[in-house]
């Protein structure tokens, strides 16, 4: 239950090397270009350029089964608007009269535009699935103590605590199985079982606030550990991940400026396929690639 | 006593809702740099003493508190723990609650970031600790892919890491195998010596630690009933509380031999001094006689089992997706009315050899055969209540079975320790339960693959009763209630394999001991072989004997010394 998780751990990967604020930026300019781009090759390119540093990072596997998840999110995105736009012009089915909803007519542009929007949700869950798995949680929380460090605290503690409770209902539900009876049948039995599973972590939190009471939780300051920190040298990683954030992030808005990535889906779908929508979606994917070429001094 | 770390004045404590005191006009002054070891039966105010201490009472958990407590000069009814916490660090049973952040070295920076440290001072404190306790090569590493052992080195690099002036210590060896266990011990007495850092070690197996102690304080019913050096305590124990006797006191005590010792050295030195060793003595069996009389009792077992065996594994491997094989090739074939303790380090493989048993796991190779049914108790009792009386958690026959009927309105958790433990063994072993089950539950799917492979008669007692370290935190005389039950229950025909850490109970309770390390079946054969001739895996009257004769328990020792004495040493 646990490994099914997004949960981070330290790996010998060049973007588990790299410092968690520039990890984190260059996720985002993913993101934004996710966002800037509609074109779908270009979508497309994203997707393979993120799944390829799934893999350069480690988390290849768990990644592909956040891409699971991605696609039961947006299949519906397809389906609702293949059944509720009505821009599109070339009809591709008739369901005829749909009440409130007027004539079912089912169009080539909608399914095109329901695809980008769900290729774009799907790039959305997989970029935060790979910024989740390798980039520290801890480090990026440390930056926000300045703000707030008991926020940041506590923010920290829920990360801490969801596998160790994952950890704890499966401990409870093994237990229920080598009772005589089984796992509890039943509403009532249901309810007995949530109650313990509540329980238990109540128990298990008063255990860790005890814990934090003794550690100076209460005493916190708000700029503790942030005075004075020695500056970090920046490594080949944090330059080379720098450096693909701002290439990403470029890309997506001169291709976007440059008209080369330019798509309509109504009322007619208008998407150019021309050398320089190709070589912008290969640049993108290479812009991507290329800091996990470098595998020197990634080990934990 | 001036200039003591720690004191408390006529502390008398009561905890929400609860009647009876559970600390009584306690006074206690503790020296800097002394190594105190706080003893008692559970229940008697150890842990409750070190929560005074650290000010969590009454800070944290409210009740009723009178008298005075002064840690590093401060009174703790005006500083509440996070202030204390910069003089005291605590170190309570669990591990898993006290790691809190998401890798080993914010843990180790949290108390130092807390308190308001510079960005150097937290990463000096952070490295100088982590090589202090041997972590460094942790630090970058997400606290669940620790060990017991290391998440338990962790938690104490975390109490230390802004070098607090005194450590308090709730039993944090009892869910680490004895190998990890004495690291921890020998790893406090360095910090005691070399840092001079103040130690208040509550412990139930205080043979592990006795030799290092400056000072014993033994607590009975919340009140300080002894308190003196180790020598003191053990004379006190001896005469006034014989369930807090070490082994080696009580083989000394059933010899007549006086004083009691402290350590195996001490005692050691005692027998050597009346001869008693048998080291020059020809005719005296040694480790040769035992291992040669345990190789035919292992043919002779050998040669049971396959005739008949209530549990029969054979070759079972149990392999991670994409991770490691917890299990490689471990073959256990265990007879009706056989008793098996099964031992080795932490994550050998134990817990998982005995879910396959259960059932609750599928080989991903290997075959299991059951006589009967698996009734598995797992480590943590807690996780079998999910009512909200005692009465509704079992028939009413298991109820009066276990001893229990007097308890049956009152809530599971309420229970103490050794109560809630007598409690899960009878909800796994309930057979009036089972054939409810049978008759109410029987499409669960889960269940049934298990029900088909140990089919059987479920109205009658399990075939296989398999329990996984039952004896945590547990003191000796429930230790020894515990084991009276499952040698009642093996000579009554069921097969007993029980996971434990506790060579002393393994001695008490088992027949046949079984080493694991890796997924491995290392060694298997008669207990007194196994655990007369080890260091780790071994009783402290077998360390004290030498191993001699196969001795493990006191009883055992000290006939085999009364065999040797001299006539001029009568014993």
């Amino acid at each position: 239950m646990i490994g099914t998780l997004l949960f981070y751990r330290r790996i010998a990967s060049p973007l588990h090397a790299t410092r968690a604020s520039i990890g984190a930026a260059w996720a985002l300019s993913l993101t934004a270009a996710a966002l800037i781009l509609y074109h779908p090759l270009c979508l497309l390119a994203l997707l393979v350029a993120v799944l390829g540093a799934g893999w350069g990072a480690g988390v290849g596997p768990r990644l592909a089964r956040s891409l699971r998840t991605a696609t039961i999110v947006a299949l519906p995105i397809v389906l609702v608007n293949v059944l509720v736009s009505r821009q599109g012009l070339t009809v591709f089915a008739r369901l005829g009269d749909l009440g409130p909803f007027g004539q079912g007519d089912v169009t080539v542009e909608a399914a095109a535009y329901g695809g980008v929007i769900a290729l774009k949700v799907t790039l959305l869950i997989l970029i935060t699935g790979l910024a989740g798995l390798a980039v520290d949680p801890d480090e990026m929380l440390r930056m926000f103590r300045r703000l707030s460090f008991r926020s940041a605290l506590t923010a920290t503690l829920a990360t801490r605590m969801l596998p160790v409770l994952a950890a704890d209902s499966q401990r409870l539900a093994e237990a229920q199985r080598t009772r005589p009876s089984g796992v509890p049948a039943g509403a009532r039995g249901r309810v007995a079982l949530l109650s313990a599973v509540v329980g238990g972590s109540l128990d298990r939190a008063m255990d860790v606030a005890a814990t934090l009471e003794v550690r100076g939780f209460a005493t916190a300051r708000s700029a503790a550990g942030a005075r004075g920190r020695p500056r970090r040298a920046l490594s080949r990683h944090d330059i080379a991940f720098a450096a693909s954030a701002v290439a990403i992030l470029a890309l997506a808005i001169a291709g976007r400026m440059a008209g080369v990535a330019s798509f309509a889906a109504y009322p007619r779908i208008e998407m150019p396929t021309d050398a320089g929508t190709f070589a912008l979606a290969l640049a993108l994917i290479a812009a991507t690639a290329l800091p996990f070429c470098d595998r020197r001094g990634i080990d934990p | 006593m001036t200039g003591a770390v720690l004191s408390l004045e006529n502390v008398t404590y009561r905890y929400p809702d609860v009647e009876r005191a559970a600390l009584s006009d306690v006074s206690l002054e503790i020296a800097p740099g002394e190594f105190c070891l706080l003893a008692g039966l559970s229940g008697s105010g150890k842990s409750t003493l070190l929560r005074a201490a650290c000010g969590l009472v009454p800070h944290f958990h409210g009740g009723r508190f009178a008298g005075r407590v002064q840690l590093a000069g401060l009174d703790t009814r005006e500083h509440g723990p996070a202030r204390l916490g910069a003089f005291a660090g605590a170190l309570f049973q669990d591990p898993e609650t006290q790691l809190v952040t998401g890798s080993v070295r914010a843990e180790l920076s949290l108390a130092l970031e807390s308190r308001g440290e510079s960005a150097a001072g937290v990463a000096r404190g952070v490295e100088e600790v982590a090589l202090a306790l041997g972590i460094d090569a942790l630090l970058d590493r997400a606290p669940h892919e620790l060990s017991g052992g290391e998440k338990q080195r962790v938690a104490l690099g975390a109490a230390l890491a802004g070098r607090p002036q005194i450590v308090l210590l709730d039993e944090p060896t009892s869910q680490l195998d004895p190998v990890a266990g004495d690291e921890l011990i020998g790893l406090l007495r360095r910090l005691n010596q070399e840092w001079e850092t103040t130690v208040v070690l509550a412990e139930h197996r205080l043979e592990r630690c006795l030799t290092g102690a400056d000072r014993v304080v033994a607590l009975q019913h919340g009140r300080v009933a002894c308190d003196g050096d180790p020598a003191a305590f053990m004379q006190w124990a001896s005469e006034r509380a014989p369930a807090l006797q070490t082994p080696g006191a009580k083989l000394f005590a059933l010899c007549d031999l006086h004083p009691a010792p402290v350590g195996v050295k001490q005692a050691r030195a005692v027998l050597r001094s009346l001869a008693l060793l048998g080291e020059d003595d020809p005719r005296e069996p040694g480790r040769a006689e035992p291992a040669r009389a345990g190789a035919a009792t292992r043919r002779r077992g050998a040669r049971r089992a396959r005739k008949l065996s209530a549990l029969a594994m054979r070759g079972v491997w149990h392999e991670l997706r994409n991770g490691p094989a917890i299990l490689r090739g471990a073959t256990l074939v265990v007879a009706p009315g056989e008793s098996v303790a099964l031992m080795g380090r932490n994550g050998a493989g134990k817990s998982t050899l005995l879910r396959h048993a259960a059932g609750l796991l599928e080989p991903t190779r290997g075959r299991i055969e059951a006589s009967g049914r698996v009734a598995l108790l797992l480590q943590n009792p807690g996780d079998y209540f999910i009512h909200e009386r005692v009465d509704e958690e079992l028939s009413a026959d298991a109820l009066e079975a276990a001893g229990l009927t007097a308890m049956a309105a009152r809530h599971p958790r309420d229970l103490s320790g050794g109560e809630r433990q007598r409690l899960a063994l009878a909800i796994v072993t309930d057979a009036h339960d089972a054939a409810q089950t049978r008759r109410g539950h029987a499409r669960a799917r889960d269940d049934d693959a298990r029900r088909e492979r140990h089919d059987g008669d479920v109205q009658a007692p399990p075939a296989v009763l398999a329990l996984d370290e039952p004896t945590r935190g547990m003191d000796r005389q429930g230790k020894a209630e515990l084991a009276g039950e499952l040698r009642r229950r093996a000579g009554e025909g069921q097969a007993v394999i029980v996971a434990t850490h506790d060579p002393e109970f393994a001695a008490a309770c088992a027949d046949r001991a079984v080493l694991l390390a890796d997924g491995r079946v290392i060694a298997d054969g008669p207990t007194r072989e196994l655990l007369a001739g080890g260091w780790y895996f071994a009783t402290e009257t077998a360390r004290i004997l030498g191993g001699a004769g196969g001795a493990l328990l006191p009883e055992e020792g000290a006939e085999l010394l009364r065999r040797r004495a001299p006539v001029e040493v009568a014993l």
